[in-house]
């Protein structure tokens, strides 16, 4: 048995991306500057090594195009992943991946699928404003046809790839820009982490954090913060939000009776907001509080620092809307650092 | 062009008219519930350019798909019956008029959001070259498509990447009831401004299928000999309604006259009279093609009549 090794999320992507590469010749890797010098933060820079431009190519601009390319090319049994640089430009994919990629077995319904993977990374942070720190769950959940997943650990970062490149339904992964420095112990081997299936990452008794991406991060932070107030705190990372995982959300709310769900994007409509919508349909019977979300605030995302601290859901916050849900006190910010606080940029 | 072939292409237009207008005909007794846009009037490109492919090769069309799906190929009972929304469609009742499909003639899909498949043409394009297989993919469109933006992307796209994709584009005036001057610039061709892209451009009477086919097959080699994207603009008219059954000149967008000038230039009355007249085919012929493929529509259309329908249990089935 090797040692427990550890890999950076980029780095995660990168060997996953490789490791897939090699088991499968179908796949290729094509978006806006995978081949240049900085290969995507570094995740296709060793493909692009390895495989050489026939299988890791620089495309034209043209978002909408190239998820229909993608398309295409996988209607005869490629396996593109593309990669966008900021989730914000996705929305330019939205007919190609909406109205097709997620439709196509269903409406066609001749036996073929169209398995497309599309990364998309959140910038979230350092000033990256209204276009390039937004995260798009939502938006892509609600399709039905898509998977989506937004893994928060390396691991998760590595298997969410392989089962993607591996699985028969279009993929978006969305990955955020905060968590790539980020270290864990990632499997050497091709482990598949699957949809729709959830994780317990802290187990507690009081009440239940339910978290996605960044805030599942942050959430354990939180459940830190609380214990040092005597709350103990169970935290899940959804993993993928399409499909959901109702079930790991409904045994933690038996388990803890208060749900607070944190999310990196606002609440209407939106991943906290259909947490929160299994708890009342399906796990009423359990709550003994109402809900909680803690999400951006209901604006674009600014620039500057002092709002931008503002905007996004920080540990503290989490842990406050915890500690307003057990109807205790306010916590202490002691050791409370943004994740961000040490990063002196540029994305 | 051999005599058979020629033959052949006369034989395909009739099949394709002969069966939509067997269904404009029983489309107002509502046993077709989904819209339908027939291609009555433009048969020409569809069999002009699908005779220049190979099985092998692939086609992608948009919502006005029956003709593009029949002339390469497409089983004709599993049409019919996807219309009737039957579980023996080819989509298996999913999917309706415009979302056609069969995977083993080479149809692999149409679309009813314009320009979607034209980028999806050239990602199966692409993936023909990487493989470094002899195929060509065709997207088939119309001149409203012209406008979108995917349009440019997918253009530029296959001439970077020199793929083999051939891009048709079937003018026919109208994009559903808006006039092509009042849309797009009046100088300058649609067929002038794919070629400042760079690549192999003509424009051919789109209602002479032999002047489709001889442009087409000449594109066609080109793509499959490595030159990378060509585009056909063929100019053709749309004789009934934008969707649905009926004629529709007397609604104030567009003219009897106009209609009827353009019925006059049928292309399968046109071919007729080539055929007959450099005698490689006799009216007897042509009316045994009419009669052929009119027996075999009823065929399909009692089948489709006679099949069951979808089971409500599966009506989520496949969507992964």
């Amino acid at each position: 048995m090797a040692a427990p090794r550890r890999l950076t999320y980029g780095q995660a992507i990168s060997e996953a991306t490789v490791q897939c590469m090699e088991a499968d010749p179908s796949i290729f890797v094509a978006g806006i500057g995978v081949d240049d010098f900085k290969g995507i933060f570094g995740t296709t820079l060793e493909a692009h090594r390895r495989f050489g431009d026939a299988r890791v190519f620089d495309i034209p601009n043209g978002e909408n195009a190239m998820t229909g390319i993608a398309i295409g090319a996988a209607a005869v049994g490629k396996r593109p992943l593309i990669v966008h640089p900021r989730n914000d430009f996705m929305f330019l994919c939205m007919d190609q991946l909406a109205n097709l990629a997620a439709k196509w077995r269903y409406m066609f319904a001749n036996g073929t699928g169209v398995p497309i993977v599309l990364r998309g990374i959140v910038g979230r942070g350092w000033g990256q404003g209204a276009t390039h720190s937004q995260s798009l769950q939502a938006m892509f959940a609600h399709f039905p046809g898509l998977h989506v997943g937004l893994p928060a650990t390396p691991a998760d970062a590595k298997g969410l790839l392989v089962s993607a490149l591996r699985g028969t339904a279009p993929v978006v992964l969305l990955e955020n820009r905060a968590l790539y420095e980020h270290e864990g112990e990632v499997p050497e081997g091709l482990e598949a982490v699957p949809f729709g299936k959830g994780a317990v990452t802290r187990p507690g008794k009081d009440i239940t954090i339910v978290g996605v991406s960044l805030m599942a991060y942050e959430a354990l932070r939180a459940a830190q913060l609380l214990a040092e107030q005597g709350v103990d705190a169970e935290v899940v990372d959804l993993r993928s939000v399409r499909p959901l995982d109702e079930e790991i959300i409904l045994r933690s709310l038996r388990k803890t009776g208060r749900l607070v769900v944190a999310d990196t994007s606002w609440a209407l409509c939106g991943v906290s907001a259909e947490v929160a919508a299994v708890a009342a349909e399906k796990g009423f019977a359990s709550l003994k509080a109402p809900v909680r979300r803690v999400t951006p605030p209901d604006s674009p995302a600014p620039v500057s620092k002092p709002l931008e601290d503002a905007f996004h859901p920080n540990p503290l916050t989490i842990a406050r809307a915890c500690l307003d849900v057990l109807k205790a006190g306010g916590a202490s910010a002691k050791g409370v650092a943004d994740v961000q606080a040490t990063f002196a940029g540029p994305y | 062009m051999t005599s058979d072939l020629r033959r052949r292409l006369l034989q395909d237009m009739i099949r394709i008219r002969r069966t939509e207008e067997t269904l404009a005909d029983l489309y107002p007794s509502q046993e077709m519930r989904t819209p339908t846009h027939f291609s009555i009037g433009q048969e020409a490109v569809a069999v002009g350019v699908c005779a220049a492919l190979e099985r092998g090769d692939a086609i992608y069309s948009g919502h006005r798909c029956h003709a593009h799906y029949l002339a390469k190929g497409g089983d004709l009972d599993a049409m019919v019956a996807e219309l009737y929304g039957k579980e023996t469609g080819c989509a298996r009742g999913r999917g309706g008029s415009v979302h056609l499909s069969d995977p083993a003639a080479g149809v692999l899909a149409s679309s009813a959001i314009l320009g979607q498949t034209m980028a999806v043409a050239v990602g199966t394009a692409l993936a023909f070259a990487m493989d470094r297989l002899p195929r060509v993919a065709v997207c088939f469109f119309g001149d409203g498509t012209v406008e979108e933006g995917i349009f440019h992307e997918a253009l530029n796209f296959a001439v970077v990447k020199k793929v083999p994709v051939l891009f048709v584009c079937e003018n026919n005036g109208y994009s559903t009831h808006t006039r092509l001057d009042v849309r797009q610039p009046a100088g300058v061709t649609i067929q002038a401004r794919a070629a400042a892209y760079g690549m192999p451009s003509q424009a051919v009477d789109g209602n002479d299928v032999f002047a489709v086919y001889e442009a087409a097959a000449a594109a066609v080699a080109g793509c499959r000999r490595g030159a990378g994207p060509a585009f056909l603009e063929c100019a053709t008219y749309r004789w009934r309604e934008h969707v649905g059954p009926l004629w529709d000149h007397d609604k104030g967008y567009r003219t009897k006259a106009e209609v009827d000038a353009w019925v006059a230039r049928c292309p399968i009355q046109a071919a007729t009279r080539r055929l007959i007249a450099d005698g490689a085919c006799t009216q007897a012929d042509v009316d045994a093609m009419t009669g052929g493929s009119q027996a075999e529509v009823d065929r399909a259309v009692a089948a489709a009549k006679a099949a069951p329908f979808p089971a409500v249990e599966d009506l989520t089935l496949g969507t992964y």
